[in-house]
């Protein structure tokens, strides 16, 4: 069975799925989507494992060798996103179980875990497919579930949300389409590594060209860069705590790793950085969106938007990483994919439990929390430190890679920034520990509501703050294969 | 419409000449255009058609909602299902000549194999087309 996996990591989830739609019971369904989701960790750590020791693997889906069926290659680069798109998937759908049974309606949690499994098949299809269009549809599968996701939200302005991001999803899919039609046209091929072979022959036509803008506007929307950002926030702020937590990890991840493959391993690094110039368009939007994110986050009242803000930051960090145009520079981005997902979903988590005892994440009601939940405050100070990168924490590693990346290629007023907007981090992440510990609680000391979180929402977020601990003092296996992807993606040896 | 004779004769004569085409459609798909995504369309049609002229409640009582809702996900399950079944059978997932009950011919394996993937897509289509209908046409209605 193990020559199947590479397509067992997409119909694990996509038959769990419709069962889930099935079941009435919300409990059964949560059940079937937690074995699911590790599952999915197993197959992918499995491929990673496969990947590091033997090399790219091939699946032809339905036997029709490729180029012409599609097909299914895993290299370094894919696995190590599949591993952190399961790896979250693993730690937020425990949490599921406690946190959507208070924030869904009751009738409807089936059809909310069917629709979370979509969104991973999706994610998870993105990472693995080397077929063009097999990206779009599955693009299109966990756009879909992810608008019906943040749809759910306990206030009205959720569906707002949704049906904005909606609207600004489809025009970068739409966009995303139109560019591998021209490459399409250009080519007549849609498999990647086909396409990697027969793109420099066309390299100075004008539809290629225009096939790289529409692509890489198309990604810059769906990965949310700076001036394409603006469905994130409401997005993020108005989905349930486990969507919050799902999507800001997963996603934008996925999305970055898009815009990798196909300007890195299908254009190529010399057609990006030497023709398009990529770097040089990506450098100023990056750091625009590291500084005045940052800022836009120091003053926002509500927590979750303040994170959905500083996560546009943290996505200007990643693409920063690719503007230098080296294998260090892309090294912090790969890793920074991973510890940013882990610092990420550490801190909504934390939220999330916030949300299930009071109700709120505004920064006034989160006075006086860290004295009535210690272990959830605890949490999001661990994975705030993280986002601050404070030395043995994951976001210390990512920006140890970013500020070699930058001296590296003797950019040091890049690696200023970096730093400075580290302070800035700092600020916006005290001003909840501010509020957290040293205002006094304002609500009914008698109060029985806003007690600790249960450990069913504990447990997981403490997994991933542990992660972020553990991955932070040992980086030695994570940096590798980031590395190694990396040198791949420069090297551009194939999908 | 409930009381023009000649449209509720008319719907009720032409609902299952739709119900037949929609199946032409479907198992013609291989050799002609068509396919599961328009039959399921054209099998929603019939529907949608009878539960203009006679109402959403005497439709819904042949075809309720949960029924529909359930066709939604069913389709998925054939669907990936068959891939499954492929896969046990010895092949990639989806290879069609898996199927094929003659070894000597595996091109009749790929025959099989497009009209049962394509009858997930049938029902997904038609469950997800009539939910949408019903939601559509019964807004307002018991505040739903």
């Amino acid at each position: 069975m193990s020559v199947h996996l590479p397509v067992l990591q997409v119909v694990v989830p996509l038959l769990a799925a419709p069962l889930c739609a099935f079941l009435r019971n919300a409990r059964a369904a949560a059940i079937v989507a937690v074995l699911a989701s590790w599952t999915a960790l197993a197959i992918a750590l499995s491929l990673l494992g496969d990947v590091m020791s033997a090399g790219v693997i091939s699946y032809a889906i339905g036997d029709w060798a490729p180029p012409i069926g599609i097909e299914y290659r895993v290299d370094i680069v894919n696995a190590w996103v599949l591993v952190i798109v399961a790896t979250i998937a693993s730690a937020v759908a425990p949490y599921m179980i406690t946190s959507v049974e208070d924030e869904v309606e009751r009738r409807r949690i089936p059809l909310f875990y069917a629709a979370y499994l979509l969104c991973l098949c999706g994610l998870l299809g993105i990472a693995i497919t080397g077929d063009v269009f097999n990206v779009f549809v599955f693009l299109e599968i966990s756009s879909l579930s992810a608008y019906a996701l943040i749809a759910m939200g306990t206030r009205r302005r959720a569906l707002t949300a949704a049906f904005r991001y909606l609207i600004m999803g489809s025009v970068g899919a739409t966009f995303i389409v139109i560019g591998i039609g021209l490459l399409y046209v250009m080519t007549g091929s849609l498999n990647m590594a086909d396409l990697a072979v027969l793109l420099p022959e066309v390299w100075d036509s004008r539809t290629v060209k225009v096939a790289y803008g529409f692509l890489g506007v198309g990604f810059c929307l769906k990965l949310a860069l700076f001036p394409l950002h603006l469905w994130l926030p409401n997005a993020y702020a108005f989905a349930p705590s486990s969507v919050t937590a799902f999507m800001a990890s997963t996603a934008t991840k996925v999305a970055v790793y898009m815009l990798l493959r196909f300007f890195l391993t299908i254009f190529g690094a010399p057609f990006s950085f030497g023709v398009m110039a990529l770097d040089r368009v990506l450098l100023p939007l990056a750091l625009v969106a590291i500084v005045s994110m940052s800022l836009v986050a120091i003053f926002q009242v509500d927590v979750k938007r303040l994170l959905a803000y500083s996560s546009v930051a943290q996505i200007g960090y990643m693409i920063l990483g690719l503007s230098f145009a080296s294998v260090t520079g892309l090294t912090a981005t790969l890793l920074h994919l991973f510890n940013h997902a882990l610092m990420k979903g550490a801190l909504f988590m934390a939220l999330g439990c916030v949300v299930y005892r009071i109700g709120s994440v505004h920064i006034d009601a989160m006075a006086g929390l860290g004295r009535r939940m210690p272990f959830t405050m605890a949490a999001f100070v661990v994975g705030g430190l993280s986002l601050v990168g404070v030395p043995l924490t994951v976001g210390f590693v990512s920006k140890w890679f970013l500020i070699l990346g930058a001296l590296e290629r003797g950019w040091w007023p890049v690696a200023v920034i970096v730093l400075l907007t580290s302070v800035l981090a700092l600020v916006y992440v005290w001003r909840v520990v501010e509020a957290a510990y040293f205002r006094p609680y304002e609500g009914d000391e008698g109060d029985e509501g806003a007690g600790e979180a249960p450990w069913s929402l504990l447990a997981p977020t403490w997994v991933l703050v542990g992660a972020n601990l553990y991955f932070g003092m040992n980086a030695v296996r994570t940096a590798q294969v980031a590395e190694r992807a990396a040198e791949v993606l420069m090297t551009g040896v194939g999908p | 419409m409930r009381e023009e004779v000649i449209i509720r004769v008319g719907a009720k004569f032409l609902a299952p000449f739709i119900i037949m085409f929609a199946l032409y459609v479907h198992f013609h798909g291989d050799y002609s255009p068509g396919g599961g995504f328009q039959a399921g369309v054209i099998l929603a049609a019939a529907f949608a058609l009878l539960a203009l002229v006679y109402g959403l409640e005497a439709v819904q009582k042949v075809l309720p909602l949960r029924f529909t809702r359930m066709c939604a996900a069913l389709g998925v399950l054939i669907f990936a299902g068959v891939g499954v079944v492929t896969m046990l059978l010895g092949h990639n997932y989806l290879g069609y000549n898996a199927l094929a009950s003659d070894p000597t011919h595996p091109e009749h394996g790929q025959h099989y194999g497009i009209l049962l993937v394509e009858l997930g897509v049938l029902v997904t289509v038609f469950g997800v087309m009539v939910t949408v209908f019903y939601l559509f046409a019964g807004r307002g209605r018991r505040g739903s």
